[in-house]
């Protein structure tokens, strides 16, 4: 195992984070205090309550998932392709460092980084409501392993990509609709029968759910059946990866 | 005996079809400079590429210092620093923290001091926290090389260094090349010029069609270039050379018509004066007499022509 290189690229690249300091943790911070203000506070006054929980407090779960998502896959797709794009790639090609070196260390900043917008988030949230999270190590469990996967996902995205459009595309086609329709802002079970049943074919539901329990002890779906559906997710993006690096899809010739 | 890096013939097939590298063959020896001469796409950069892991062989076997680049990958790939033909350089970071990046990658722990020595030897010690972005072609080309350098290789490729580089750059860049070379590095570059081979290698190499065509000592194929030819037409057609000749280099055109006299301009007699007195002696008459120089140039185009067709 090569821990040098595996450092190296982590350093690099949460360099490049800190280096835009002010990009990487001002603008999710602003436009979630802007959902706290536009959902918790203007919505707040016409829902109360949703399952016996305070609406504003209710979103906190659904607002840091959404951002953590958005911004692991951000981060690990951008970390990846910026590479490609600039050419610098081929130094990882020609080093001494194989595809688990790579993932760990591009994955690990890019999951880094968006742990820490996470945890601000959740700061943040405690200046709008009061929050008490009922199962604190859950909590933090589930939000690493979100940053893991979507980092994941974000991993192959960047190497899929093959533009600064592509790059954009899935966080734009498929992610953000997933997680707006995951629940982030209600729970499910206030959707008619048909549109919960959909909902269940949604993957980030089970985690928002998830997340949500960890926080209030209660959820759309158990919590086994969350844990699962991220564990499931975490690995086949691990496969794809790997099946990536075996063939050299998108990378080498 | 097997050099520091052996390629054993290796062949690379794009997934297109297009047969990049048809069975190259090719030892490096420790310290010595080679220079990969050939055309736009005879495959020195697949070849270069193949070597440092970045392109996939399709056939055959190469080690690097006795390692297999394929099953000790790691131990091959430490031992290689490559400089890409094209700048590309993460433009935001500082020079410093790009090159401690590439040290890390290849496995070797911090050694500041050492990158100092590597930043100093290339002239960019003041350039050390300043960003890439901020810094003219040339010194990016010189980052690139203290990259390849950062993680003490043993050998190194140099695909096209002065590609686009002005000529002070160029003498620049070859000074800083023999200066790689003093300290033990082993250097392989690919070049079109051959002003360039001529000036700084040990052995050329020329490459066409995915080819190696010859790959010879330098000062031999110098030896080669400083012969110069005389062609002397006839009046009338001779059956063969006169005996009072035989003692020339000769060769006789197969009508007959003119004669081919091979000399050494170097030498301190070139025996011109001599052989036409004798010819005139032995009653030949001349029609035209025209010099010809071969000069590597010539070796090239003629070797390139010759595969090509």
């Amino acid at each position: 195992m090569n821990f040098q290189g595996v450092r190296a690229i982590y350093t690099f690249e949460m360099a490049r984070f800190f280096r835009t300091l002010l990009q990487s943790f001002l603008s999710p911070v602003i436009s979630t205090s802007l959902y706290f203000v536009v959902f918790g506070t203007a919505l707040a006054s016409r829902i109360e309550t949703v399952d016996g929980i305070e609406y504003a407090a209710f979103i906190v779960p659904g607002l840091i998932m959404l951002t953590v998502m958005t911004q692991s896959i951000a981060n690990a797709s951008f970390g990846i392709y910026f590479p490609k794009f600039i050419g610098t790639v081929y130094e990882l090609f020609s080093a001494p460092v194989n595809f688990l070196e790579i993932v760990v260390g591009y994955v690990g900043a890019a999951a880094t980084k968006s742990l820490i917008i996470g945890l601000i988030i959740l700061a943040t949230a405690f200046l709008f409501v009061d929050l008490d999270i009922q199962h604190p190590v859950a909590m933090l469990c589930f939000l690493v392993l979100t940053c893991l996967s979507f980092s994941l996902l974000g991993f192959i995205i960047g190497i899929w990509a093959g533009n600064f459009e592509q790059l954009n595309l899935v966080p734009l086609l498929v992610v953000t609709p997933l997680v707006f329709l995951g629940g982030s802002f209600y729970s499910i079970s206030m959707l008619p029968q048909i549109w919960q049943t959909v909902s269940l074919f949604n993957p980030v539901v089970y985690l928002i759910s998830g997340f949500r329990w960890a926080f209030f002890g209660q959820a759309d779906v158990s919590i086994g059946l969350s844990l699962g559906a991220i564990g499931l997710f975490t690995l086949g993006c691990m496969t794809f990866i790997w099946w990536i690096f075996k063939t050299g899809w998108r990378i080498r010739s | 005996m097997t050099g520091i890096v052996s390629v054993q013939n290796l062949k690379k097939t794009y997934p297109g079809g297009l047969d990049a590298l048809k069975g190259i063959n090719l030892e490096i020896q420790e310290g010595e400079i080679l220079a990969l001469l050939g055309p736009n796409g005879a495959g020195k950069t697949t070849l270069i590429s193949t070597i440092c892991g970045i392109s996939k062989i399709t056939e055959g076997k190469i080690t690097v210092g006795g390692m297999d680049i394929v099953a000790d990958y790691r131990k091959a790939r430490a031992m290689i620093g490559l400089v890409p033909q094209e700048i590309t350089l993460e433009p935001f970071e500082t020079v410093i923290n790009s090159i401690r990046f590439s040290r890390g990658l290849f496995g070797r722990p911090k050694n500041e001091e050492y990158l100092e020595q590597v930043l100093k030897s290339l002239s960019l010690l003041d350039k050390k926290d300043a960003r890439v972005i901020t810094l003219s072609g040339g010194m990016k080309r010189r980052v690139l090389i203290a990259k390849a350098l950062s993680h003490e290789p043993r050998v190194l490729f140099l695909d096209e260094p002065t590609a686009g580089v002005d000529v002070e750059l160029r003498k620049d860049m070859w000074n800083t090349v023999n200066k790689l070379k003093k300290q033990g590095v082993t250097i392989i570059l690919t070049t079109h010029y051959i002003e360039e081979a001529e000036a700084i290698a040990d052995r050329i190499g020329v490459i066409n069609g995915g080819e190696i065509l010859l790959v010879e000592d330098k000062d031999a194929l110098m030896a080669r270039m400083g012969k110069k030819k005389i062609r002397i037409d006839l009046v009338e057609a001779a059956n063969n050379i006169p005996k009072k000749l035989k003692s020339y280099d000769l060769d006789l055109a197969e009508d007959g018509m003119a004669l081919t006299y091979t000399y050494d301009t170097k030498s301190e007699r070139t025996g011109i004066t001599g052989l036409l007195n004798d010819l005139q002696a032995a009653g030949m008459q001349m029609r035209d007499v025209q010099t010809q120089q071969s000069s590597l140039e010539d070796i090239f185009v003629g070797l390139v022509k010759e595969s090509s067709t």
